[in-house]
């Protein structure tokens, strides 16, 4: 119906190797672009700053993220660590009259630097013991961050940043700093499709499926691992400044505590290890179900005359967010990105589904 | 360095170490026999401590109400067995890891919801008199909760020389040959929650008579499973010993550490402890060293 497509047929490998080989995905792309560019016209400014821009943001950090748990099959439970990380170098950096770009480049640098020691644990062990260590560091990087007066300006102390600046022009207004943040994650996407075809995207997928097979076949899992710890932590370091520079404003430990790693990771697994499409959706669920649900479940209760104490209230948005994870789990493991890829593989040849077989 | 202070910041750390055994012998019970990594025994504790004091509120005096809740317990961790976790097994660690997160933040949420979480006593009776030996000052509370804790690892070592003990250690031994030797593995497993379940309510009460039963109680977690690590994840014996060694080498490094590092060493401890233990022996003190298969 949508697709027009009655089978695959490419004449030419750069057809094959296309990001988007069908013509109905190239223009529903296009639009959703203009839409995107659109947005500070259409969309009211309470939908851009509380929904849309925190939504981007996360959606980068959850596809950097996805690299290393999705692809490079290796666990990152300190990654809003490695987001702190980039968030107070770029600060610092930005504070001292660094260049706004260059210090936010310089926290993603600073953030895959100390990622990188993360790989080392990667070197050591793997599956359970992996996510225990990482979970470990984490705890270590959110003590080192909030007792180490000269990174966080004492315990406690939050720190304010400078505005956004791109080319020495400051960016003040909502919509500028939508674009930056757009224009951020749509790199990060742009990214993640290439790397879906290119070697280092393939090797990174051999050394999840089973690195010592992969080591095997002349892929150095070690290197590979490095590399995809490095990628990912320099892609959360740039996320964690653009979520200060971009949302918060100002800087604080308590923003990259573990609950925020535990966070990203259910963005991750909600919407499809390896899934690119999924990390946006998986964002979108984890950030605004909650809260929606809290709203609906209020209302429902107005509507039956049933009084929930103040207290409840505040706690059914994290029980939302827990059955949020479990429900998926449970019917679909792999993610909103398979249900999105399931009804589009039902679709493509629709209405002649006997087709396919 | 004075001596007496050291021996009293040891001594009440090994005893509040043991404490945190129970959190970790209900972690071992797991994934000795499901291998999963339970990373909800933190708020089971959590629930296990607000079920009593519901069953208290209702009337119900102590010493009844804490068998009720084991059962209670019990038919929790079944429920999150069956629901849950069966589904997914085959599946690859994250998921299992991520569905056991999801089911703590669940429990965590939902405690509070229903029962809220201002800080409320346990009626344990335990009196807050010091308790000196010798010249040293014990902690009361830590000193019975490290008493219950021996004597619950002792019965569960008895226990596993019954013929159902027996039959669960085959299963944690190889849960497929069990099978075809004809043991019901899925009524093994539910034993093991149970057992679990009677841990988890213990530790949620004596933690709870420690301090006050409110939502830190879920943060035992990282505790128990950094003990559980250390003792080595499917070894009971040990986990009370890695509880000891933790609670002494925690308590000593933070009562000398946090006047020099202004405060917060306790979780550093633990947390340099998980990665220590991780790097250097990763199956622990006494945990069963796995051969990895390509």
């Amino acid at each position: 119906m949508f697709y027009r497509q009655a089978g695959i047929y490419h004449t030419s490998y750069a057809a094959d190797r296309a990001l988007f080989p069908i013509p109905f995905e190239r223009w529903a792309v296009a639009a959703l672009l203009l839409f995107a560019l659109s947005a500070p016209w259409t969309l009211s400014s309470l939908q851009l700053t509380s929904y849309v821009r925190p939504w981007l943001i996360w959606t980068g950090a959850a596809l950097g993220l996805n690299l290393i748990l999705g692809w490079a099959g290796q666990f990152h439970f300190g990654y809003a660590a490695i987001m702190g990380i980039g968030a107070y170098a770029s600060v610092h950096a930005a504070r001292r009259g660094v260049p706004w770009e260059i210090a936010v480049i310089l926290g993603g640098v600073a953030a895959a630097a100390i990622g990188s020691v993360f790989a080392f644990a990667a070197l050591r062990v793997k599956g359970l013991y992996l996510a225990l260590s990482t979970l470990a560091m984490q705890f270590i990087m959110d003590w080192v961050i909030s007792h180490v007066p000269a990174i966080s300006g004492g315990v406690s102390a939050t720190l304010q940043a400078p505005a956004m600046k791109l080319l020495g022009q400051a960016i003040t207004s909502e919509a500028g700093k939508y674009y930056v943040v757009l224009g951020w994650t749509l790199f990060v996407t742009l990214f993640m499709l290439n790397l879906k075809r290119s070697a280092l995207g393939r090797a990174l997928v051999a050394v999840r499926e089973k690195d010592f097979a992969a080591a095997v076949i002349g892929v150095q899992s070690f290197q590979y691992k490095l590399v995809a710890f490095a990628a990912s932590a320099f892609i959360g370091g740039v996320s964690g400044a653009m979520l200060i520079f971009g949302l918060y404003q100002a800087v604080t430990p308590e923003q990259f505590t573990v609950n925020v790693s535990i966070e990203l990771l259910a963005m991750v697994i909600v919407g499809g290890l390896g899934s690119i499409i999924g990390s946006f959706f998986g964002a979108a669920f984890i950030l605004l179900l909650p809260g929606q649900m809290n709203a609906l479940i209020a209302w429902l209760a107005s509507l039956m005359g049933l009084n929930i104490g103040v207290e409840a209230l505040a706690h059914i948005p994290n029980m939302v967010y827990g059955a949020t994870i479990i429900i998926v789990l449970l019917i679909e493991p792999m993610g909103l990105g398979k249900l999105y890829g399931n009804v589009r593989n039902y679709l493509m040849l629709w209405p002649f589904g006997y087709v396919k077989k | 360095m004075d001596v007496m202070y050291f021996l009293e910041l040891a001594v009440n750390g090994g005893l509040a170490g043991m404490m945190y055994a129970l959190v970790a012998m209900g972690i071992v019970l797991i994934y000795k026999s499901s291998s999963v990594p339970n990373l909800a025994q933190g708020a089971l504790v959590m629930m296990g401590a607000y079920v009593v004091l519901m069953f208290t509120g209702m009337g119900v005096p102590v010493w009844a109400a804490i068998p009720l809740t084991m059962v209670a317990m019990f038919l929790v961790g079944v429920g999150i067995e069956r629901v849950a976790l069966r589904r997914l097994a085959g599946r690859p660690i994250v998921m299992i890891l991520m569905m056991t997160l999801g089911i703590d933040i669940f429990l965590r949420a939902a405690s509070l919801t229903f029962w809220g979480g201002s800080g409320r006593n346990m009626p344990l009776g335990i009196s807050d008199a010091p308790l000196f030996v010798g010249k040293l000052l014990v902690n009361r509370a830590y000193a019975v909760g490290a008493a219950v804790t021996l004597v619950l690892f002792v019965v569960f070592m008895l226990f596993f020389r019954t013929r159902r003990g027996v039959v669960l250690r085959a299963i944690s031994d190889d849960y497929t040959a069990s099978w075809s030797v004809g043991i019901s593995v899925e009524r093994g497993v539910a034993l093991s929650r149970a057992l679990s379940s009677i841990v988890a309510t213990t530790a949620g009460v004596m933690w709870g008579s420690v301090q006050t039963v409110d939502q830190s109680l879920a943060l035992l977690l990282l505790k128990g499973l950094t003990v559980a690590v250390l003792g080595g994840l499917d070894s009971l014996g040990g986990a009370v010993l890695a509880g000891l060694l933790l609670g002494i080498v925690e308590n000593v490094a933070s009562g000398y550490l946090d006047p020099l590092l202004g405060g917060g060493t306790r979780d550093l401890v633990v947390a340099a402890v998980l990665i220590l233990t991780v790097m250097v022996r990763p199956h622990g003190l006494y945990g069963r060293r796995d051969i990895e298969r390509i």
